[in-house]
């Protein structure tokens, strides 16, 4: 179909902004009277807070005031997992006791340092394997893990099925969740090649470059507060309630947010955005609290590490006839996510196994909160499962993009345990593009060629990630100005999707990019509910909203026009910011005289009347506040059916030097399968920037706390070992499929957590490639482990264990 | 009770000398309350973690003295303000020290190399990050070492050398600097000393609170490189989890005396693997008068790592130490 803005490149309208760096963060605001807030975090991984002694810090020069977590719950903290404000029950190192306001933040750093806290130490657990040992310390209180509705509890293992499982072999323990689907022992029974082994995954921080800093004020009994967030109205609409201020008493102001893969995109990983709100309400001054990098890394958190036993077996011609796996999880201090259910889901999807089944236990530990990061389990399991595929191609006489071929997602498969069908899956073509593109077969002859200590290793992988939510609600507005004002409460995290999602609606108006507003950077602009911005799935579920506003206005056009003009309104068509007759173009109204029309007729033309019913309480807000003001396009979403799918191939050369252990990207392809491309340069930088990180998973980021005393040492981009410029390859090609899925009005689906997975998948593929087909059964795979590999080095590293992986 | 995150500078005392006299009068009268700032890439972590807390900071990057690359007499002169971008790119360091200029051009970062100067670099505390943390460990002046525990993070410490305390000499130009045979010029209100580089760097046996020589009234104000390596082949390899902005796993910096594939002499120096730049002598007494092959270049590696004393998780810096000898003698 041709469009006229879908698939076409255009400049984002805050990209000057960032370019000149005038475009504002959160810290860049300043408000007459601001104070600033400092936080005192826990220093002790697990403890409680018998006593704090503030007064000699309050009556330091330039202090205002403290807020503690008797401020925050004067009826008692919850008990339950999750982030809390501020706690006296910390359960990792760095969670927020208190904060302290002063007029300068010298002054409130001096002062934090004259607050004597006074903690009762209690036993703290970095490995969930520990924790389950007999005896094993519990990470949180009353327990080493958390049952709906009943609460925490604990769960121990014996000390033989600890160590069986250190051993490498099958937990014989009672899983938490069972799910399943197959007859396994039948698959198994028909493969021809089986394997069996354990893994472990490091959780990897979140990493984003603006730190969780935010600006509270309040002002005639509203409440405006200055953050960084993924998710304009989501997040908004989730933090006045952790705030505890009415929907409509708040205003979030967010015009850009420095980075956010996941853990910015909830109002419950960043509640910490509460204490500017609560101590200026409690000191009643504008209030700036700036998060240091260190606690980017505590309670900005991390990715669950997975420690896991894995059994897949393939039948003679490659097919995955079964797949059992069993993850035991690192839920962090404050509980975690699905990342294990979702690996499982993920290995159903991409690789269409006849049975699999899932068994999986999840364990706290003291260390950083558990949430988003690019991924739940689908990014993790990557580059454990993608080996063993080129091993079993390899024993079968398969071709390794073969064997990935044969077990390819298409249209018309269901996946996952649900057996959920697809909206639509092109994974053949994109395997067959990326081979192309790639020269995979040509450069099999390079395969394992060495020169000197070098050797070379090829890799294909593949990414994936449902992408795709609905019943969301879209605004759009005319005034008499005739142009177009697109609401959208997308936020601003750097992917540009609030403006490439917005051209939807412009695309149903037919109307010039130069003649769009997007309203969007403060919810005080009146923005309707949107989903949440993560888990990939901006582009379809806000391109169905932008899409049904723009149409409903488009109707509504059409009605004003046949009834004034003479008519139906199935006469009349869109072109040139006119609606017009389609059989005469010249009787019509321009854009302009149709809003004048709309503004004049009221009622659902200005969002008076006929409003969809199931609006959500937000948006009710936001449309009661336009009402009247212009022409309205309003729509509430319907929800789809089935799974819209965002899948990748990434392929890769790599040179890996046996004497270093260090590995050479040569070359790296990634290949996006996203449905109808809506802004290719934003399809690039996603494909591109999703690169990094799974260079980073599965070759060099790391996540370490001190078994000793639980202190976190991996709180910083050196000491995480973030991928850097030349840790990359020069130049990172991408591509895409670009075929329409059938539940979005123009046929787009989501792409950002995929395009880690599938390179993580081709780089530790590569990794195995060069070293023979040895499965390291673990993400990263450092420098280290090669060399301890190549040389027979024994390595002294616990078997399985998380949080401290290779010290 | 460890502290938790500050990242904010306390009040400190700046003096900003802009001659020699006056600083080294100033480094005479604050004694270890005057904090060195050079470029300035070890001070302000520490200072803002309020791990270390000195009453004052001498900044030396207005002293031109103290500035610059010349030649003289007997080989160059750097002074120690000199960064480590000039270093790399200078055209005197290149063509006769080149592994030198390969050095300093593989320290961190470039935005670092642009502002961290070669003193800087040398003089660079211990990067164990139980340390760094503000940990009560031996070299803090506590009675425990958190690295060297059954239980420690220790992949990047020590194999030799270790005496309570297993930090590694952290730093890129210091084996090059060892490897070449240079002179350490140290001044203070009192007069000038020459050290050689080998004798500069201090282990824990010596001295566990400093990995120097320098008392608190002196300034490292120079490097002096002879003409006696000068031109010599060179080898010079950095080993870091990252190619950017990281510190080596293990570092080697080696000079050949070559003549008709015959090593007749060299210096060998590895980082990393020690808390001071390691000289490899045993490995240049076997090489020396021997013709360059494999042979040599395996028994040299298995010689570099002799009494090496692997912690729990660094068994692997042997066989890269071991690589890194090899791949130095095969050129």
């Amino acid at each position: 179909m041709a469009y006229m803005h879908i698939g076409k490149d255009f400049t984002p309208p805050d990209v000057p902004g960032k370019v000149t760096g005038r475009i504002k963060y959160a810290e860049d605001y300043t408000r007459e009277g601001m104070v600033y807030a400092r936080l005192l975090t826990s220093p002790i991984p697990h403890a409680r807070v018998l006593d704090i002694d503030a007064s000699a810090a309050l009556a330091m020069d330039g202090v205002i005031g403290i807020l503690t977590a008797d401020d925050v719950y004067p009826d008692g903290e919850p008990q339950s997992t999750g982030l809390k404000i501020l706690t006296n029950e910390p359960t990792l190192v760095g969670e927020p006791i208190l904060a302290l306001a002063a007029v300068d933040e010298k002054t409130a750093e001096s002062a934090i340092a004259q607050i004597s806290v006074t903690f009762e130490r209690l036993p703290f657990v970095l490995d969930p394997l520990d924790s389950l040992q007999p005896g094993g310390a519990d990470a949180y209180n009353g327990g080493n893990t958390f049952v709906f509705r009943q609460g925490f509890v604990e769960e121990k293992w014996t000390a033989d099925q600890v160590a069986s499982f250190r051993a490498g072999n099958e937990p014989t323990a009672e899983p938490q969740q069972t799910v399943e689907y197959g007859d396994l022992d039948a698959a198994f029974g028909e493969s021809s090649y089986v394997y069996e082994g354990t893994f472990t995954n490091a959780g990897y921080p979140h990493h984003s470059m603006e730190p969780r800093s935010a600006l509270a004020y309040w002002e005639d009994g509203k409440l405006y507060l200055h953050g960084g967030s993924q998710s304009l109205t989501a997040f908004a609409d989730g933090i006045a309630g952790i705030i505890g201020v009415p929907k409509e008493d708040l205003v979030f102001v967010n015009a850009a947010t420095g980075g956010g893969f996941g853990q910015r995109a909830r109002a419950g990983s960043i509640p910490v955005y509460a204490v500017p709100a609560k101590l200026s309400q409690k000191i009643n001054r504008p209030v700036m609290m700036r998060a240091t990098r260190e606690e980017e890394f505590t309670f900005g958190g991390a990715r669950q590490g997975l420690t896991g036993w894995i059994k897949v077996g393939f039948k003679p011609d490659g097919v995955m006839a079964a797949c059992d796996l069993w993850i035991v999880s690192d839920n962090g201090g404050k509980g975690g996510g699905a990342d294990a259910y979702s690996a499982a889901d993920c290995i159903s999807v991409l690789y269409q196994a006849d049975a699999v089944r899932f068994r999986g236990t999840a364990i706290g530990t003291n260390t950083a909160h558990r949430g988003a990061q690019r991924g739940p389990g689908q990014n993790q399991i990557a580059p454990i499962i993608s080996p063993i595929l080129d091993v079993a191609a390899d024993e079968l006489g398969v071709s390794r993009l073969d064997i990935r071929k044969i077990n390819a997602a298409m249209t018309g498969d269901v996946g996952g345990p649900q057996r959920t069908p697809f909206t639509s899956a092109y994974m053949p073509e994109a395997l067959e593009q990326a081979a192309a593109e790639f020269d995979w077969e040509g450069r099999q002859s390079r395969r394992r060629q060495t020169n000197g200590s070098k050797v070379i290793g090829l890799g294909i992988g593949q990414g994936y990630h449902n992408a795709g939510r609905s019943g969301m609600d879209g605004i759009v507005m005319m005034g008499a100005d005739g142009r177009l004002k697109i609401h959208n409460g997308v936020g601003n995290l750097g992917t540009y999707s609030y403006a490439s999602t917005s051209r939807a609606a412009a695309e149903v108006l037919q109307m010039p990019w130069e003649s769009c507003d997007i309203i969007t950077g403060r919810t005080d602009l009146h923005l309707p509910i949107t989903s949440p911005q993560d888990g990939s799935n901006s582009i379809f579920t806000n391109t169905r909203t932008c899409y049904g506003a723009a149409q409903d206005m488009l109707t509504k056009m059409k009605e004003i026009a046949a009834t004034d003009l003479g008519g139906d309104p199935t006469d009349y068509d869109v072109s040139n910011e006119r609606v017009h007759q389609i059989a005469d173009e010249s009787v019509g109204y321009s854009y302009a005289e149709v809003a004048q029309r709309a503004i004049e007729l009221g009622g659902k033309y200005t969002g008076s009347a006929e409003l969809p019913e199931e609006l959500a309480e937000w948006t009710q807000i936001a449309v009661s506040r336009l009402e009247g003001t212009g022409f309205m396009g309003i729509f509430h979403d319907p929800r789809h059916e089935g799974n819209p799918p965002g899948f990748t191939v990434t392929a890769c050369e790599i040179e890996l030097d046996k004497e270093t252990g260090k590995i050479d990207i040569l070359e790296m392809i990634s290949i996006g399968e996203a449905g109808t491309i809506m802004h290719p340069k934003g399809m690039d930088n996603q494909l591109v920037g999703g690169a990094v990180w799974g260079i980073g998973l599965s070759a060099y980021e790391r996540h370490l706390y001190d078994p000793q005393n639980g202190l976190p040492a991996s709180t910083g981009y050196w000491q995480s070992k973030v991928p850097t410029y030349l840790d990359t390859p020069v130049k990172i090609e991408t591509g895409w499929v670009d075929l329409p899925d059938p539940e979005n009005p123009v046929g787009a689906r989501g792409i950002g957590e995929p395009s880690m997975g599938s390179v993580s998948a081709a780089l530790t593929a590569a990794i195995t490639d060069a070293l023979d087909g040895h499965i390291f059964g673990a993400s990263p795979i450092t420098a280290d482990m090669i060399i301890n590999h190549v040389a027979g080095t024994s390595e002294e590293a616990v078997p399985l264990a998380q949080n401290n992986f290779r010290g | 009770m460890v502290a938790t995150s500050h990242d904010v500078m306390p009040d400190i005392e700046l003096y900003q000398p802009a001659d020699e006299a006056t600083a080294l009068d100033l480094a005479s009268r604050l004694g270890n309350e005057g904090w060195l700032l050079g470029g300035g890439q070890d001070t302000y972590g520490w200072l803002k973690d309020r791990n270390k807390t000195p009453a004052a900071m001498i900044e030396l990057t207005q002293i031109d003295a103290w500035k610059g690359i010349k030649e003289i007499s007997d080989g160059i002169e750097i002074g120690a303000v000199t960064t480590l971008t000039e270093i790399a790119n200078n055209p005197l360091v290149q063509s006769r020290y080149g592994v030198l200029a390969k050095a300093a051009s593989v320290v961190a970062s470039p935005q670092i190399r642009n502002v961290g100067t070669l003193g800087g670099n040398l003089n660079q505390d211990a990067r164990c990050w139980y340390y760094r943390r503000g940990l009560d460990c031996y070299r803090a002046g506590g009675n425990i070492c958190y690295a060297d525990s059954p239980e420690g993070l220790n992949r990047e410490h020590a194999l030799f050398g270790a005496s309570r305390c297993v930090a590694v000499s952290p730093s890129d130009t210091a084996p090059a600097l060892v490897a070449l045979d240079a002179t350490m010029v140290v001044s203070s209100s009192s007069g000038e000393r020459l050290i050689p580089a080998q004798d500069f760097f201090v282990g824990p046996d010596r001295d566990i609170l400093n990995m120097t020589v320098l008392n608190d009234d002196e300034i490292l104000t120079a490097v002096r490189i002879p003409s006696t390596w000068a031109n010599a082949e060179f080898y010079w390899e950095k080993v870091a989890d990252r190619n950017v902005w990281d510190f080596a796993l293990v570092n080697i910096a080696a000079v050949f005396k070559v003549s008709g594939g015959t090593i007749e002499d060299s210096r060998f120096a590895c980082g990393a693997v020690e808390c001071t730049p390691r000289r490899l002598e045993t490995v240049e007494s076997e090489v020396r008068g021997q013709q360059r092959s494999e042979e040599l270049a395996v028994r040299a590696g298995e010689i570099a790592t002799d009494g090496a004393r692997a912690l729990n998780y660094n068994n692997f810096k042997i066989p890269l130490m071991q690589n890194l000898v090899k791949r130095a003698i095969r050129g």
